[in-house]
């Protein structure tokens, strides 16, 4: 199996590593590296659970190659808190958008690639927002909240 | 219930405490099987048959173990060396963990490949080489009973036909009689199709033995991990496994919902393999191996009967049924119940005869009969009753909710024994009912619906007046491989008066770590921020039968307040030792002991936790800590009210839920924000099958709904806004008054959204939509073409 070398920027670090044309970025991020916050939930492009940002774009990483994150930019949801929480894994603690927190680093960060878009967005822009991450437990309401939650608050606060 | 009796800041019961598991799964620190990794540890996959039905001719390892990287592949073969290849299901029936002779469904595992990561271990699986020789299939439970029907059990002496078991509840003869009296009787089929849990984390488990102590540690998605333990210990023992050296451990869990109750073949696979080549092993399923091999829920065919008088008084019930169990019974239901609760299917309504049979048949399908979120098969009996209760006022022109309202057990009439035998604890169905038709304008919808229908509109108001039964369960009539199904709690204060609580069952999302210790909180008047509460390690937790039908704060919750009054019993000694007064003038609220009529003279619980290990009584054993097994008494009987509203557009046949009003009643709350939480998403997964689930098979034994392609789990756009209510009944029995409520949505909603969209076309001539109510049966419907 042909390999390669490849460096991705993940959470403001950059990572290197030899590794085989077929390996998957939810590989990478996780086994290779060892941030299990990314979650493999299908392996289909539906739940979403493996949704990481590749250059500020939400992607699912469980259908992008490693070596397309070559020399590019990874956020996962171990770089959202700086000093403090991020707004949304604020609200989503706040607003009880979470249960059994598998899909919930996922869907968080869809929901950061939505608000980066649009900072206002409406109850039914956020149901479309988030329409590509599954979640079994919490009938997504409270996600809805969550995302308001963050919402607000990132507009009442100036941007770092 | 009446106000919170503790501070915020104790965060005792009715307060909502923000949950003390969040902070690790907002920063992605949660720790779920996949996050497990051990050294030296490798991966194993699985090979699974194209054929519902097949002879094995051979299977060939040879170009598998050639690749590079591929340690070992476990056949049946290697398995029946160790007497492993067969296991017990959990209904004492027997299941293949890998087969020797044939196969007997779709995706069924037929080898296993080991190998140092997950790339090579799938690269192994497609060269493993598997010759068949196909054999007739039969996917329809109907064409199995008949009797020149391949014989798929051909394994098991003495089986001769495909029927598993006739399990009957009620009385037969009076029904019969009250049938022939009534003035008016209805028949109708009801299928609830298979359908799967598809919790968004698959199965999974990583297994490693130490040959020299013999000691094997197991982490596995399980909601039982001891009575995973003691079945491994059971299976097991011949090869040397004994229970204290066998340690199971359930980390976080992504979700559950009965569907990581059952032992899938390939957790012994890894485990045998484990033990076989000394090698720490991880398996971890794909979705595709989820949907389409692991256990399913429902696939029960209802011939349902009603009858009443003129008067809309309800009479008699009967409900025929013939359940689909698969390749094997590998339900999870307790013992001495085959078909679950289901004879709870006398719902809300005061029937004088009832009676119900349920016949289970194999099929060339994947083997089961779990939970979909239900108290074992209670879903399948509300939807029977919704539907025929709806069915019963369309015939007699009445309103579907002045019908119920008419037959409900009234509230001072309970307990209620039912005619089934089940003693209700307490209802108040009218209040519930009431309350959603007036927060919902339930008369304001009459009317425009009427005005909709004079325009050509199509829109539906469908009612769910359901009565659930949780919490096994007393002793006396729940075990499970006889393993009666108490739960347990064992606190321990330390001397800074701090806890340390652990528990008999496994959180899958349900916040246990929150939600108990709110209950300690309630009991001893500890802040909920000083107790630590775990789960899931057999080697700490104490004996408990785990997580599901709603049974964690019926059973393990009430051993926790148990527990709690033990540890306040010894407490109130200390503290008039402390105190220098006698027990009797001390008096309690949550937090300390004060002498009656000298508020100032008291004793915190801090005080007395510090002094049980430096200041004890003479003549008194050291120490605060309690363990409790609960025995419930009976079972807990949630309940609630729901009504939806439904629009359908004519041209596509689709239907929008406008809105849907939820009205629960769960006794009384521990913490108002997760209950709310529970029944958001128990209502997800109760419109779920009403609208887009089913896996269905052709004749062939093809699986359609075996990816996420076809397999629609709701997203949050199908998924309403839900509206909820509640009122409080509790329960006279639980030692909180506490009932349940982690499945009651599930359980009420799918009939409201069935009986809303058959409302919406009942004056185009529609009786009856079996669910999943897709576009295409209601374009259907609407347009008067059948399937063909």
């Amino acid at each position: 199996m042909a390999t390669q070398s490849i460096t991705v920027n993940i959470n403001g670090e950059a990572k290197s590593a030899e590794v085989e044309d077929r390996l998957l970025l939810v590989h990478f991020i996780r086994d290779n590296h060892g941030l299990t916050g990314t979650h493999i939930g299908c392996d289909t492009t539906h739940c979403g659970a493996c949704t990481v940002l590749l250059d500020g774009t939400a992607v699912k990483s469980c259908t992008v190659f490693a070596v397309q994150a070559n020399g590019r930019e990874v956020t996962t949801i171990e770089g959202m808190e700086g000093e403090a929480l991020h707004p949304l894994q604020e609200g989503f603690m706040e607003e009880h958008g979470l249960q059994c927190g598998f899909c919930t680093p996922g869907m968080i960060m869809s929901s950061k690639h939505l608000l980066d878009k649009n900072p206002n967005p409406t109850e039914e822009e956020i149901r479309w927002g988030i329409s590509g991450n599954l979640c079994r437990c919490t009938g997504y309401l409270n996600i809805v909240k969550a995302v308001q939650y963050a919402s607000n608050k990132l507009q009442e606060t100036p941007t770092e | 219930m009446a106000e919170p009796r503790t501070s915020f800041e104790i965060g005792g019961m009715g307060h909502s405490v923000k949950r003390k598991e969040d902070p690790r799964f907002i920063r992605g620190q949660g720790k779920f099987i996949d996050d497990i990794v051990r050294p030296g540890m490798v991966f194993m996959d699985i090979v699974r048959s194209p054929y519902a039905h097949a002879k094995i001719k051979s299977i060939n390892s040879e170009k598998a173990l050639a690749l590079p990287g591929v340690a070992a592949v476990i056949t049946g073969e290697t398995l029946k060396e160790y007497n492993l290849h067969m296991m017990p299901t959990l209904m004492s029936d027997t299941q293949m963990v890998l087969p020797l002779e044939k196969v007997c469904y779709q995706s069924q595992e037929v080898a296993a490949v080991v190998a140092t990561d997950r790339y090579s271990a799938a690269d192994g699986v497609e060269l493993v080489e598997v010759e068949y020789e196909p054999l007739p299939v039969v996917t329809d439970p109907f064409k199995a009973t008949a009797k020149d029907a391949p014989i798929i059990r051909d394994d098991k002496e003495g089986q001769d036909s495909n029927h598993i078991f006739h399990w009957e509840s009620g009385d037969k003869k009076g029904t019969a009689q009250a049938f022939k009296d009534a003035d008016v009787t209805l028949k109708q089929d009801i299928y609830l199709p298979r359908i799967h849990v598809a919790s968004i984390e698959t199965c999974g488990c990583v297994s490693e033995f130490d040959s020299v102590t013999g000691q094997l540690t197991v982490w596995m998605t399980t909601q039982a991990p001891h009575a995973i333990r003691t079945v491994l210990a059971l299976v097991a023992g011949h090869v040397g496994l004994q229970e204290d050296k066998i340690r199971v451990i359930s980390p976080d869990i992504g979700g559950g919902f009965g569907g990581k109750v059952p032992v899938y073949p390939g957790y012994v696979i890894a485990i045998a393999a484990s033990v076989v080549t000394g090698l720490p092993i991880k398996w971890i399923e794909d979705r595709r191996e989820n949907l389409q091999a692991d256990s399913f829920a429902r696939d029960y065919h209802m011939t349902c009967e009603i009858a009443a008088d003129k008067d809309g008084t309800m009479k008699a019930l009967r409900i025929k049924t013939l359940a689909d169990h698969g390749y094997a019974d590998a339900a999870c239901n307790p013992s001495k119940w085959p078909a679950g609760l289901f004879s709870i299917c006398t719902g809300s309504y005061d029937f004088k005869n009832a009676f119900t049979e349920v016949d289970g048949v194999y099929t060339n399908k994947p083997p089961g009969g779990i939970a979909y979120r239900c108290s074992f098969r209670v879903t399948e009996a509300v939807h029977a009753i919704e539907r025929m209760v709806d069915m019963l006022a369309d015939d007699l022109d009445m309103d579907p909710a002045e019908l119920r309202l008419k037959n409900f057990i009234p509230s001072n009439a309970f307990p209620y024994k039912s005619p089934m035998g089940w003693e209700y604890d307490s209802g108040n169905y009218e209040g519930a009912l009431k309350l959603a038709m007036k927060n919902i304008g339930y008369e304001a919808l009459l009317k425009e619906q009427k005005e909709k229908r004079d325009r050509g509109e199509l829109m539906g108001i469908g009612i769910s007046s359901f009565t659930e039964v949780v919490g096994a369960g007393n002793s006396k009539d729940f075990d499970i491989l006889g393993i009666k199904m108490f739960d347990s709690s064992e606190i321990r204060i330390h001397p800074t008066g701090k806890v340390t609580a652990r528990f008999g069952t496994k959180s899958q999302g349900q916040g246990h770590e929150t939600t108990y210790a709110q209950i300690i909180a309630e009991e001893l008047g500890i802040p909920v921020s000083d107790i630590s509460v775990e789960e899931g390690d057999t080697d700490t937790a104490p004996y408990g039968l785990g997580t599901y039908a709603s049974r964690s704060t019926p059973v393990a919750g009430a051993a926790g307040a148990m527990a709690c009054r033990k540890i306040r019993d010894k407490a109130k000694k200390i503290a008039a030792h402390l105190l220098e007064v006698s027990e009797d003038d001390l008096e309690w609220e949550p937090g300390k002991f004060s002498v009656k009529g000298i508020p100032k003279k008291a004793s915190t619980i801090q005080d007395v936790a510090f002094a049980a290990y430096t200041n004890h009584p003479q003549g008194m054993e050291a120490g605060l800590e309690a363990v409790s097994y609960y025995d419930p008494p009976n079972m807990t009987f949630p309940f609630g009210s729901y009504i939806c509203v439904v629009d359908i557009d004519s041209g596509t046949g689709e239907v929008k839920i406008r809105r849907f009003m939820a009205v629960d009643d769960c006794g009384n709350i521990i913490n108002p924000m997760i209950v709310e939480g529970q029944i958001h998403g128990g209502l997800t997964m109760g419109i779920a099958p009403a609208l887009l689930e089913e896996i269905s098979y052709d004749e062939e034994g093809n699986m359609t709904g075996g990816s996420f392609m076809e397999y629609l789990v709701p997203t949050a756009v199908e998924t309403p806004h839900w509206e909820t209510d509640k009122t409080c009944t509790p329960s006279p029995h639980h030692p909180l008054g506490a009932k349940g409520v982690g499945e009651s949505a599930t359980v009420g909603a799918p009939p409201a959204v069935a009986n809303a969209v058959v409302d919406a076309l009942s004056h185009l001539g529609v009786k009856h939509l079996d669910i999943p109510i897709t576009p295409e049966k209601v374009w259907r419907a609407i347009h008067k073409r059948d399937a063909t």
